[in-house]
């Protein structure tokens, strides 16, 4: 059995499906009965999904249309 | 550059180009009809006029990767211009084992280095070295709670999206940058190597780290409230 440190220590490569197989299996079979280590995971899964679309961060207004006029100004010279 | 760049029609087709691009529901542009690959391509055998083209849909990108470098808009705009005049100027450099995009964000990232060197900001950085020393970022987990279900709407909300923008920006800055090109820009591993000039090893570090300490910061914002808990809705007596 897999300890709740190695587990936590290996949950990025998991999520990513970087781990091999034997390491993966003895990781579910943690989960299985580890709460912590499962919320753990689900909500590392979820931070992940919510900053997946980068419309959740925040550019200035008028960003894009500064950069163009910039570019077609400048391309020229 | 050919005269065709700059005729009216042109800037009439720059400043109403909505023409082949269609937006997801959060704003993120898609190509419509053509790839990367062929826009090049086309652009290398003289239709300059589809380099806005080619970039739209990476704009956002670029900026958000010289803000998190920069940590001040004005000059993560200039970083940005900056980032695209040299990626036109340059485009015959990009190898073809390598995406555009990573090439891009590549640019993107010595630019807003360079201009934060100029800026003397160097000055006040740590030693953001290559090693991952286990110090300053080694996250045991502290929040167990479980989180509530997360609507759309909820992430659409002002608020929210302040804590989110929030929570991100306040990751040390190694930590962030991983996070960025990995999880929100999608670049591959090796990619995000690459533009961060660092090993695999040390992004998958960087990562891990980004991720738990985000899901700490975030925790608060969306753990389940004592009435998530009960067993009956706002509104319907359970009598």
């Amino acid at each position: 059995m897999v300890s709740c440190q190695k587990v936590l220590q290996e949950l990025s490569n998991y999520i990513d499906n970087d781990v091999d197989l034997d390491l993966r299996e003895r990781i579910e079979n943690h989960l299985k009965t580890c709460h912590r280590c499962s919320v753990v995971l689900d909500t590392t899964r979820k931070t992940v999904r919510i900053y997946s679309d980068e419309g959740v961060l925040e550019v200035p207004g008028g960003y894009s249309q500064r950069l163009r006029e910039f570019f077609l100004r400048s391309a020229k010279e | 550059m050919t005269e065709t760049f700059f005729s009216a029609t042109y800037l009439q087709y720059v400043n109403s180009r909505k023409f082949d691009l269609q937006m997801t529901q959060t704003g993120t542009p898609q190509r419509a009809y053509a790839d990367d690959a062929t826009l090049i391509e086309r652009i290398r055998a003289g239709e300059t006029e589809l380099f806005l083209e080619l970039i739209q849909p990476y704009e956002r990108s670029i900026y958000l990767l010289a803000y998190s470098v920069l940590k001040n808009q004005a000059d993560a705009e200039d970083a940005a211009q900056e980032t695209v005049l040299k990626a036109f100027r340059h485009l015959d450099q990009l190898r073809s084992e390598r995406t555009f995009k990573s090439w891009l964000l590549q640019i993107a990232m010595n630019e807003a280095r360079i201009r934060r060197r100029n800026n003397h900001g160097y000055l006040y950085q740590s030693l953001d070295g290559m090693t991952e020393g286990p110090e300053d970022g080694e996250v045991a987990p502290r929040q167990f709670a479980d989180w509530r279900e997360i609507p759309s709407e909820t992430l659409d909300r002002k608020e929210v999206r302040e804590q989110l923008n929030k929570a991100l920006y306040d990751l040390p800055e190694k930590y962030r940058e991983a996070f960025l090109l990995r999880d929100v820009q999608h670049l591959s591993e090796k990619e995000a190597a690459e533009v961060l000039g660092i090993s695999l090893s040390a992004v998958k570090i960087r990562l891990h780290r980004a991720r738990m300490q985000l899901r700490e910061k975030l925790t608060p914002l969306f753990k389940k409230r004592w009435r998530d808990r009960l067993p009956f809705r706002k509104g319907e007596k359970p009598w």
